[in-house]
C-alpha cells in the first residue's frame, strides 16, 4: 500500500527529497512530463485527451511538520525548534530519527518522582526540552549530528481494520493527499492536469506560491489531510470534520474563501454518484489553496480534504474509506469540470 | 543469556500490574534454564529455587532475589462516541500520555493511539496546560457501532514502544521498570550455574509492584528468606534534573543505603563490588525506597534487605533509556554476591540458627 510508504517516508518542510523521490518513482510512468523546480517542488503534466484548454493544477503538499537540531549541548543533549506547528503537549517522551542516516534520539523527561505538584501540572516549555540519543559528550554527538539536520517522529503506519477501514501514522498531513493526487494520476482528463507535490506548506506555503506563479492555473484543487476533532467533549462543539463521514469540502478557512462554482461542482458530484462527502467547519487551519488563489490575477481554487485524527501530532489516524471517496469524489468532479463556466 | 535480546523481548511483553501472564510466561522459560524448582504462588509471583551446596556443620541459608514483572498500565473505563475513555493503574504522569501508542486487550488485541483535540482548535490557554485525564482518549479506529463488541469496560491497556538501540550500548523502550532487574537476575542465576554457592537463591518475579509492591509482601512470607535483595531501576542523570537527585548512567549499578537497607548488606555488596572490581555508584535512599525492598523488609519478624538498582532515564515514560553495560555489571554483583555469602556473615546479622 502507498499511503504506508508515504507515511513513513522522511519529509520535514525544507528536507522533502525522499518523499519527493518515492512519490517521482511512483508517477513516473504514468505522466507525460516532469520537473522539479527551485524550491523543490515536484511538478508533473498530465496532458488532455479533449478539446479543453483550460489548465488545471492540483496540489499536495510533501512535507510534514518536524524538529530542527539547532543546538548540542556539552553533555551531549540534542536541543530542538519546531519545524512547523507543533504542539509541546505531544513532544514528552517521544521517540525520533534524526538526519539521513535515521539516528534515533528519545525526547525523555523528568520523571514524576523527582517533580513537585506544580511541575507535575504544567507542560514543559520546548526551550527546555532535548533529544538524547545516547552519547555522553557533545564531541561524541557532533560526530553523528549537525546543528541543522531534522527530526522526524519514529512511528509505523498500521491499518487497524473496522468499518471505517482506519490506518495509523504519521504525517497523513498530507501524505494522504498525496496518495489521492498519485492516483488521480492514474486517468487521463479532458484538459491538461498539472499535478504539483509541493514543499514547504507547513512553514507558510512556499511551495505552492511559485509553483502556481509557474503554470498560472485557470483552475486550482488542494488535496490535503484535515483537523478531524470529532472526540467526546464537555461542551458540544463542532468536530470541524467527521472521520468516515467523507471527503471534506472546505467552504472557507483561515486562508481562503473556496470559489463556489467548485464547491457547488464537488457537492453536486457527491450528490449526483452519492458519494459520502461533509462539509469542514469555517475558519480553522489554512493550506496551499491560500497562495495558489492569490497568484498572478487570480485562480479560482476548492480544498478536498481527508479527515485526519491527531493532526500535527506524532501518530494520527484516518479512514482508509474517507481517503477512497476523496479519489472517487474528485475524479468525479474532474471529469465534470469542463462543462462548468468560469467566466465572471 | 543475550542480555539485548532478553530485555527488548521482556520490555515489549505486556504486563500491567495484575495482569502479568504474559510476562510472567517469559520469565519462567528464561529463569527454568538455571534452577531447580520453578513454581507459581497464588498472588502470581513467580519463584525459581537455585539450591545452594550447603557447608558442612552449617545450616540452609536463603537469599530472596526480587525484580517485579508488572508496569504500569491503563484500564477502560467508559465507551464513549467510539472512543475509549480510561483511567490508571500505577504512577502515570498525565504529561506523556498524549501521542502515545496502545494496545487496548479487548476480546482481541487492538492496536490504538491517545488522542487529544488538536491545538489548532483550542485557545492559547489550554495548549499550554496538561490535559486532564477526561480529556484524554484511547482510539482504536473503529465506529461507535462496532466498539462494543470488540472492547469491554475493565478491559486493560498497556503502552506501546518497540525496542531502539541508541548510541555507547544504550538502549530505549518501555517498562526497562522494572524487565531491566528480571534480565540482571537472569543473568546472576547464569553466572551462578558455573560458580559454588552455598546458600539457596529464591529469584522472585514478582506482581503488583507498581499499585504497593503487593507481590513482594507475599512472596516474601511465603519463602522466609535470611535475606533478600530487591533489584529495581532508579533515576540516571537526565537533562533538566539536578544530579542531586540522579546517579549516572553507565557507570554501574547503584547500591543503596538508608534505612530501608541492612547497613551489612550494603557494605558486603561494596566490598563484593571492590573485591571483584565491578564499577558501581553507591545511592542515598533517605527513606521509602519505592522498591520492593520495603515490604521485604518488614516480613515475618523483619529481613535484611538491600536495594539494587539499574540507572535509569525518564522512568514511567515509553523512553525509559539505560545502559546495557549497567545490567551485565549487576548481574555479575549478585552472583559474587552471592557466592561469597557464608555462615560468618549469617552470625554478623544476627540470623537465627532454626535450620542448624
Amino acid at each position: 500500500m502507498l499511503l504506508k510508504e508515504l507515511s513513513e517516508a522522511f519529509g520535514v518542510s525544507g528536507h522533502e527529497d525522499a518523499v519527493r523521490q518515492l512519490i517521482l518513482n511512483t508517477v513516473r510512468d504514468s505522466v507525460d512530463e516532469h520537473r522539479v523546480d527551485a524550491l523543490g517542488n515536484l511538478i508533473a503534466l498530465k496532458k488532455g485527451d479533449g478539446p479543453s484548454r483550460r489548465k488545471v493544477m492540483i496540489a499536495a503538499h510533501m512535507d510534514e511538520v518536524g524538529l530542527m537540531i539547532v543546538h548540542i549541548e556539552k553533555e551531549g543533549w540534542l536541543r530542538f525548534q519546531p519545524v512547523g506547528a507543533i504542539d509541546d503537549r505531544i513532544l514528552l517522551a517521544k521517540r525520533v530519527l534524526i538526519g539521513d542516516n535515521h539516528l534515533p534520539g528519545v525526547i525523555g523527561v523528568a520523571p514524576i518522582h523527582l517533580l513537585d505538584y506544580k511541575a507535575r501540572n504544567q507542560v514543559p516549555k520546548r526551550k527546555d526540552l532535548s533529544i538524547d540519543i545516547g552519547v555522553s559528550s557533545k564531541e561524541d554527538a557532533e560526530r553523528k549530528v549537525k546543528p541543522g539536520d531534522y527530526a522526524a517522529f519514529d512511528i509505523a503506519y498500521a491499518e487497524l481494520g473496522g468499518q471505517l477501514r482506519t490506518a495509523k501514522g504519521k504525517a497523513f498531513d498530507d501524505r494522504a493527499g498525496c496518495a489521492v493526487l498519485i492516483e488521480l494520476l492514474r486517468d487521463r482528463y479532458p484538459f491538461d492536469l498539472h499535478a504539483v507535490f509541493t514543499v514547504q506548506e507547513e512553514i507558510g506555503a512556499r511551495g505552492a506560491r511559485v509553483a502556481a506563479h509557474a503554470i498560472a492555473p485557470d483552475v486550482a484543487f488542494v488535496l490535503e489531510g484535515t483537523i478531524c476533532d470529532d472526540m467526546p467533549k464537555k461542551r458540544d462543539v463542532s468536530p470541524t470534520t467527521d472521520l468516515g463521514a467523507g471527503p471534506a469540502i472546505t467552504l472557507m478557512d483561515r486562508s481562503m474563501i473556496a470559489d463556489q462554482r467548485l464547491v457547488r461542482l464537488l457537492a453536486d458530484t457527491a450528490e449526483k454518484r452519492t458519494i459520502p462527502h461533509q462539509f469542514k467547519q469555517p475558519g480553522r487551519g489554512s493550506t496551499d489553496a491560500g497562495a495558489i488563489h492569490l497568484s498572478r490575477e487570480g485562480a479560482p481554487s476548492a480544498v478536498v480534504s481527508v479527515p485526519v485524527r491527531n493532526l500535527h501530532a506524532p501518530v494520527s489516524l484516518l479512514s482508509l474509506k474517507d481517503l477512497n471517496d476523496t479519489v472517487r469524489l474528485m475524479r468525479e468532479s474532474l471529469y465534470q469540470l469542463t462543462e462548468l463556466d468560469l467566466s465572471r | 543469556m543475550q542480555v539485548k535480546d532478553l530485555l527488548k523481548r521482556l520490555s515489549e511483553a505486556e504486563g500491567a500490574s495484575g495482569y502479568e501472564a504474559a510476562v510472567r510466561d517469559l520469565v519462567r522459560q528464561e529463569f527454568a534454564q538455571y534452577v531447580d524448582e520453578i513454581r507459581t504462588d497464588s498472588m502470581g509471583n513467580l519463584i525459581a529455587l537455585k539450591r545452594g551446596q550447603v557447608a558442612e556443620q552449617s545450616p540452609r541459608r536463603s537469599i530472596m532475589l526480587a525484580g517485579h514483572m508488572d508496569e504500569i498500565g491503563l484500564l477502560v473505563t467508559k465507551l464513549e462516541k467510539g472512543f475509549i475513555r480510561f483511567s490508571t493503574i500505577g504512577g502515570f504522569d498525565l504529561r506523556v500520555l498524549p501521542g502515545q501508542e496502545v494496545t487496548v486487550h479487548g476480546r482481541t488485541d487492538l492496536p490504538g493511539v491517545i488522542g487529544m483535540r488538536p491545538p489548532h482548535v483550542l485557545e492559547k490557554a489550554a495548549r499550554d496546560k496538561v490535559v486532564p485525564l477526561d480529556e484524554l482518549f484511547v482510539d482504536v479506529g473503529l465506529a461507535e457501532s462496532e466498539l462494543g463488541s470488540h472492547v469491554r469496560v475493565g478491559d486493560i491497556i498497556t503502552l506501546q514502544r518497540p525496542f531502539a538501540e541508541l548510541a555507547n550500548d544504550l538502549v530505549s523502550g518501555k517498562a526497562f521498570d522494572n524487565r531491566a532487574a528480571l534480565v540482571c537476575i537472569a543473568g546472576c542465576l547464569e553466572h551462578l550455574t558455573a560458580m559454588r554457592h552455598t546458600w539457596d537463591v529464591h529469584a522472585v518475579a514478582t506482581v503488583q509492584e507498581e499499585v504497593g509492591l503487593k507481590g513482594a509482601l507475599t512472596s516474601a512470607f511465603g519463602i522466609g528468606p535470611d535475606v533478600g535483595i530487591a533489584l529495581d531501576v532508579t533515576h540516571g542523570n537526565m537533562p533538566g534534573v539536578s544530579e542531586v537527585d540522579t546517579v549516572k548512567i553507565g557507570e554501574g549499578p547503584a547500591i543503596g543505603f538508608g534505612p530501608n537497607i541492612h547497613p551489612l548488606m550494603f557494605s558486603r555488596l561494596v566490598q563484593a563490588a571492590n573485591t571483584f572490581e565491578i564499577v558501581h555508584q553507591t545511592e542515598p535512599i533517605p527513606t521509602h525506597s519505592g522498591t520492593d525492598a520495603w515490604a521485604i523488609q518488614v516480613t515475618r519478624a523483619g529481613i535484611p534487605t538491600a536495594v539494587v538498582s539499574i540507572p535509569l532515564r525518564y522512568m514511567h515514560t515509553t523512553v525509559e533509556t539505560l545502559a546495557l553495560t549497567d545490567l551485565r555489571r549487576t548481574s555479575r554483583l549478585l552472583a559474587v554476591f552471592i557466592a561469597n555469602l557464608d555462615e560468618k556473615f549469617a552470625q554478623q546479622l544476627g540470623l537465627e540458627q532454626l535450620n542448624a
